[in-house]
């Protein structure tokens, strides 16, 4: 198929416009972190750097950035664990039920987030008597988080074939050093583009946060959610997320990096 | 037993080797995921005493009669099913030309620096997203500041608003898969319907299009469920409207089981579209 050089042109512009249209409400963000008026009006008033002084001394912020990086690690290191062992028996072997399996995997990223929020607090609470906590969220966030580790392990396991497998079992490996020399190896840019994803997953939610959460553990969407609409507290939000965004940029471009794959690092974007 | 006599027995054994691998991921979800929906659709059938505020754990289907009965859930639920379809419209006629580009038109190298402009927005927080469309659609805002000048002025905190604020959060969402759908069209394919004197436009409308779907629907789940269930940005820049979201969060603390019956409409409507795009193979798509 030839395009034509319209058609490429016509193309372009509308990505680039697109990229525009998705990069502007972030630039209005890193502009008002340094803007003198709180109000939300447009041109800004004047420069500052007030704000950023406010917020490095912010410790509310500083403990929600390091709740949510435990919360996340937590939910990640599980969604590891559990969504590999789900993409080894969900591409190696086919059984019954497997179609329901399936779902079930999908389900608490495709039921809308206070469907899961609500279901997963009040099981907790009047069910299995947990006070929600530290342990409630983290077990909510990797129930969600399950599936980006295991779309990724299954897609990598789908390209390799067993090929390899069976070649170290003919050659006299058990199935542990198998695993741990060769199928190992294979997976790791996967788990590390599904575990990246889980990780950004679980530290941006808020809604299955809040219901999941309790009141005693603060999040830094649970603390962005609560100063938002406090008076000289917004423009601290705006820093907080302008270094959110930087810091993210580092992990982004090593998942890239390590899939050679494109497509392959897009998958359960979710 | 050695550890080795232990793998031997399971190399022989296929059965128990998958039961091992699946014994902790399926008692996972279902522990945790499946009783807790199953919990919260019993409760849908409770109700509270109004005197005591106690939950009440007989049967009754006085919260459905309510839902089904009320004039506001009516217009609640097609509010929401009309916003949530209006974003995903939206999204996927933003995504088909994009991902189109990046994954066919684009060079190698600047295929990748694409795909990580699309990927760096979702790291953006959420709530960062909402605050700054609320802030660009504010009175006096960005918006009314560029559309005074050609005339126009902002649509202010309303419906529009949520539906603008939506589309530009799930987008990300909804190109990526579609990105990834275009990129595992084989470039011969083209070639080929091309070489049998297919238009581009019908090259693209009857081999490309089909195979997209799959990872168009994907996208769309994203874009459909996560507006459905949303209460946030709602409240962010929605103005004075409601969305189910709101009303499921607003009763979750007074009236659990009313709030929970309000929160099967969107796992119905959820059920009955992954339903529907179950055949077109999109589930493994996401």
């Amino acid at each position: 198929m030839t395009i034509s050089r319209t058609t490429r042109r016509l193309l372009a512009a509308v990505t680039g416009l697109v990229l525009a249209v998705l990069y502007a409400p972030l630039a209005l963000v890193v502009v008002n972190s340094f803007n003198t008026s709180q109000a939300l009006t447009w041109p800004p008033s004047g420069f500052t750097t007030e704000w950023w002084q406010r917020a490095a001394v912010n410790p509310g912020a500083h403990d929600a950035i390091i709740t949510s990086l435990i919360v996340a690690s937590c939910a990640t290191v599980m969604a590891l664990l559990l969504g590999t062992l789900l993409g080894l028996a969900m591409q190696r072997y086919s059984f019954f039920g497997k179609n329901t399996v399936n779902l079930l995997v999908i389900l608490p990223i495709a039921l809308p987030g206070i469907v899961t929020g609500i279901a997963l607090s009040n099981a907790f609470s009047s069910i299995l008597g947990i006070r929600l906590g530290f342990f409630t969220l983290v077990v909510a966030h990797a129930t969600f988080c399950i599936v980006t580790v295991f779309n990724n392990v299954q897609a990598r396991l789908r390209r390799m074939g067993g090929n390899l497998e069976e070649a170290s079992a003919d050659l006299g490996a058990g199935m542990w050093t198998t695993f741990r020399l060769v199928t190992l190896p294979q997976l790791r840019s996967a788990l590390l583009a599904g575990g990246l994803l889980a990780f950004a997953l679980s530290f941006d939610e808020i809604i299955v946060t809040t219901f999941a959460a309790g009141p005693g553990v603060t999040t830094l969407p649970v603390w962005i959610l609560t100063n938002l609409f406090r008076p000289g507290q917004a423009p601290i939000v705006n820093v907080v997320a302008v270094v959110m965004i930087v810091v993210s940029v580092a992990p982004i471009w090593l998942a890239q990096r390590l899939s050679s794959d494109p497509s392959e690092s897009t998958r359960a974007i979710h | 037993m050695t550890l080795s006599s232990i793998s031997s027995t399971l190399s022989r054994r296929p059965g128990i080797r998958l039961g091992l691998l699946l014994a902790a991921p399926l008692t996972w979800l279902v522990l945790v995921y499946v009783v807790a929906l199953a919990a919260l659709l019993v409760t849908a059938f409770w109700t509270i005493d109004s005197f005591t505020n106690e939950l009440e754990r007989t049967f009754t289907l006085d919260n459905v009669r309510e839902i089904t009965s009320e004039a506001l859930y009516r217009t609640v639920t097609l509010r929401t099913l009309g916003v949530a379809l209006l974003v995903t419209l939206i999204d996927c006629a933003i995504a088909l030309p994009v991902g189109f580009y990046m994954a066919k038109v684009a060079s190698r190298r600047s295929r990748h620096l694409l795909v990580i402009a699309f990927l760096m927005p979702l790291w953006a927080s959420y709530l960062v997203k909402a605050l700054a469309w609320r802030s660009l659609l504010s009175n006096g805002g960005l918006l009314d500041w560029a559309g005074g000048l050609v005339g126009l002025g902002t649509p202010g905190f309303g419906v529009t608003a949520i539906v603008l604020t939506q589309a530009y959060i799930w987008l990300p969402y909804v190109i990526l898969p579609v990105y990834a759908a275009y990129e595992r069209v084989p470039d011969s394919l083209l070639d080929a319907a091309g070489d049998l004197g297919a238009r581009p436009a019908r090259t693209f409308r009857t081999v490309v299009l089909p195979l997209v779907v799959p990872g168009l629907v994907a996208g769309s789940i994203f874009s459909f469920s996560l507006t459905m269930g949303d209460y946030i940005t709602v409240n962010i820049v929605g103005g004075a409207n409601q969305m189910l979201g709101n009303l499921v969060y607003i009763n979750s603390g007074s009236n659990l089981p009313l709030a929970a019956a309000i929160a099967l409409i969107p796992i119905a409507v959820i059920m009955i579209y992954l339903a529907l795009v179950r055949r077109t193979g999109a589930l493994e798509n996401l």
